[in-house]
């Protein structure tokens, strides 16, 4: 091994922002997702699956189906990013680069954001861009459909954000699949209500601003609170392993 | 920079309600090679991790550069490099993709001197490759690649001489100890039969530290 690469030493004191760490983060999960496309399709499909069975399993009525539409579709999309959760840490922990995530010298909290976005890039949007043509399918009409992609879009990275303090809590567990959801389900319960909350409203041709604006509320609360505490969650589960 | 990078006083860690070892205390000084020995779960990994910042189960103190490290974690981060068992290396990813990625948050570097560390670490022609085809011994020679082109003064090394096979040990030995010799400072855990001139030893599980 030849080392004429090297610089001369010192100790260094400025460092790649915290910006650019962020990008690198977030473009390495990227090409790692993409690597492993069918990996990338099992949120969508179960979202795909559940939709459409639904109305073979209770009742294929438009009447029926246009009241719950909105509810269905919340209810799927929020279990299939809570099934895509548990690999937003997971391979990253077993092969090492979770060590060198955490020893990278920027404030861990952005580094964890970069890959919460990654994540929500990767599962939450699609479903959100998949949701019009889902919304047809139970007969919801062109309002209902328009502000339900605007919930999703506002909250599926509420559900992706709040979903990494428990996939980062549950790490270093063998059995973290049933405790991840226990500890999840009931903190995106709230998320729920006024996601479908708004489409109901929406469809009964009451204002929905205030509904909006309360999810935009939650998104706030959830970016500025939730790295900071999956960061801390990781530096714990990390410390055990 | 001859005052001590790395000050250890007093460090105490416990795990599994034992105690893996207490009043443990040594300096990493700039220049040196430090060899941690111990019997299997003695706590060499342990003690590596605390080193690094991934543990935080311990007691004690820890000075980096005179200072206590709780209030400068950063600059510690910026100046210490730690490659663990695990080598934070992604199968889905080739070696280029691997080391950009790995260099991206600490010092960006053109991809003609990260494909030149590849080859140094005798990857040559495998730098396009996905890891997962590669040999664990190749696997391994992706992340001591950074070694080549690391500028941080402290590098933490667990079980770095793992699936490398005789030449590539002889080449890392003597890559420690130019390390050594330019002004680094080196902490490695290893079974292989360690021996640098000058090499300070951190001898666990006996509960006694010797220096020679």
């Amino acid at each position: 091994m030849n080392a004429d690469c090297r610089p001369a030493l010192t100790l260094r004191q400025d460092t790649v922002g915290a910006l650019a760490a962020m990008q690198a983060v977030f473009a390495r999960d990227m090409k790692v997702a993409f690597r492993q496309r069918q990996d990338l399709l099992n949120p969508l499909l179960f979202f795909v699956m559940v939709v459409t069975l639904f109305p073979l399993g209770v009742s294929p009525e438009v009447s029926f189906l246009r009241e719950a539409g909105a509810g269905i579709l919340w209810v799927a999309a929020l279990l299939s990013v809570l099934l895509s959760l548990d690999h937003l840490f997971r391979h990253d922990f077993d092969d090492g680069t979770l060590e060198q995530l955490v020893l990278q010298p920027q404030p861990l909290f952005l580094l964890v954001l970069a890959k919460t976005a990654a994540h929500w890039v990767l599962t939450g949007l699609p479903l959100v861009l998949l949701t019009p043509v889902l919304g047809v399918m139970v007969h919801l009409d062109g309002n209902s459909i328009g502000v339900l992609c605007l919930t999703l879009l506002i909250g599926t990275p509420v559900l992706s954000l709040i979903g990494s303090i428990g996939a980062a809590l549950t790490l270093g567990l063998r059995s973290a699949g049933v405790l991840l959801s226990l500890l999840i389900i009931p903190l995106y319960i709230p998320v729920l209500i006024f996601g479908t909350g708004t489409v109901a409203s929406a469809a009964e041709g009451a204002p929905v601003g205030a509904y909006l604006a309360l999810m935009g509320a939650f998104l706030v609360l959830a970016l500025t609170l939730a790295p900071f505490a999956s960061a801390a969650a990781l530096r714990i589960s990390l410390s055990n392993g | 920079m001859s005052e001590p990078l790395l000050q250890a006083v007093d460090l105490q860690c416990e795990r599994d309600e034992r105690i893996l070892f207490r009043d443990l205390s040594f300096s990493i000084l700039p220049g040196t090679v430090t060899r941690v020995e111990g019997p299997n779960g003695s706590g060499k990994t342990t003690l590596l991790r605390m080193l690094a910042g991934l543990n935080d189960a311990w007691s004690g103190n820890l000075l980096w550069c005179g200072k206590s490290r709780t209030g400068q974690r950063e600059e510690f981060l910026r100046n210490t490099l730690y490659l663990g068992h695990r080598p934070g290396i992604k199968p889905l990813l080739t070696p280029m993709e691997n080391l950009r990625a790995l260099t991206a948050g600490r010092r960006p570097l053109p991809d003609r001197v990260l494909r030149q560390a590849l080859e140094g670490t005798g990857l040559a022609g495998f730098q396009d490759v996905p890891c997962r085809n590669l040999s664990a011994g190749q696997q391994r020679r992706v992340a001591l690649a950074r070694l080549l082109i690391a500028d941080e003064p402290l590098w933490l090394l667990d079980e770095v001489f793992t699936a490398i096979d005789a030449s590539g040990v002889n080449a890392i030995e003597q890559l420690l100890q130019q390390r050594a010799a330019e002004g680094g400072a080196v902490v490695v855990t290893t079974h292989h039969d360690l021996r640098l001139p000058g090499m300070q030893r951190i001898v666990l599980g006996g509960g006694l530290t010797d220096e020679c």
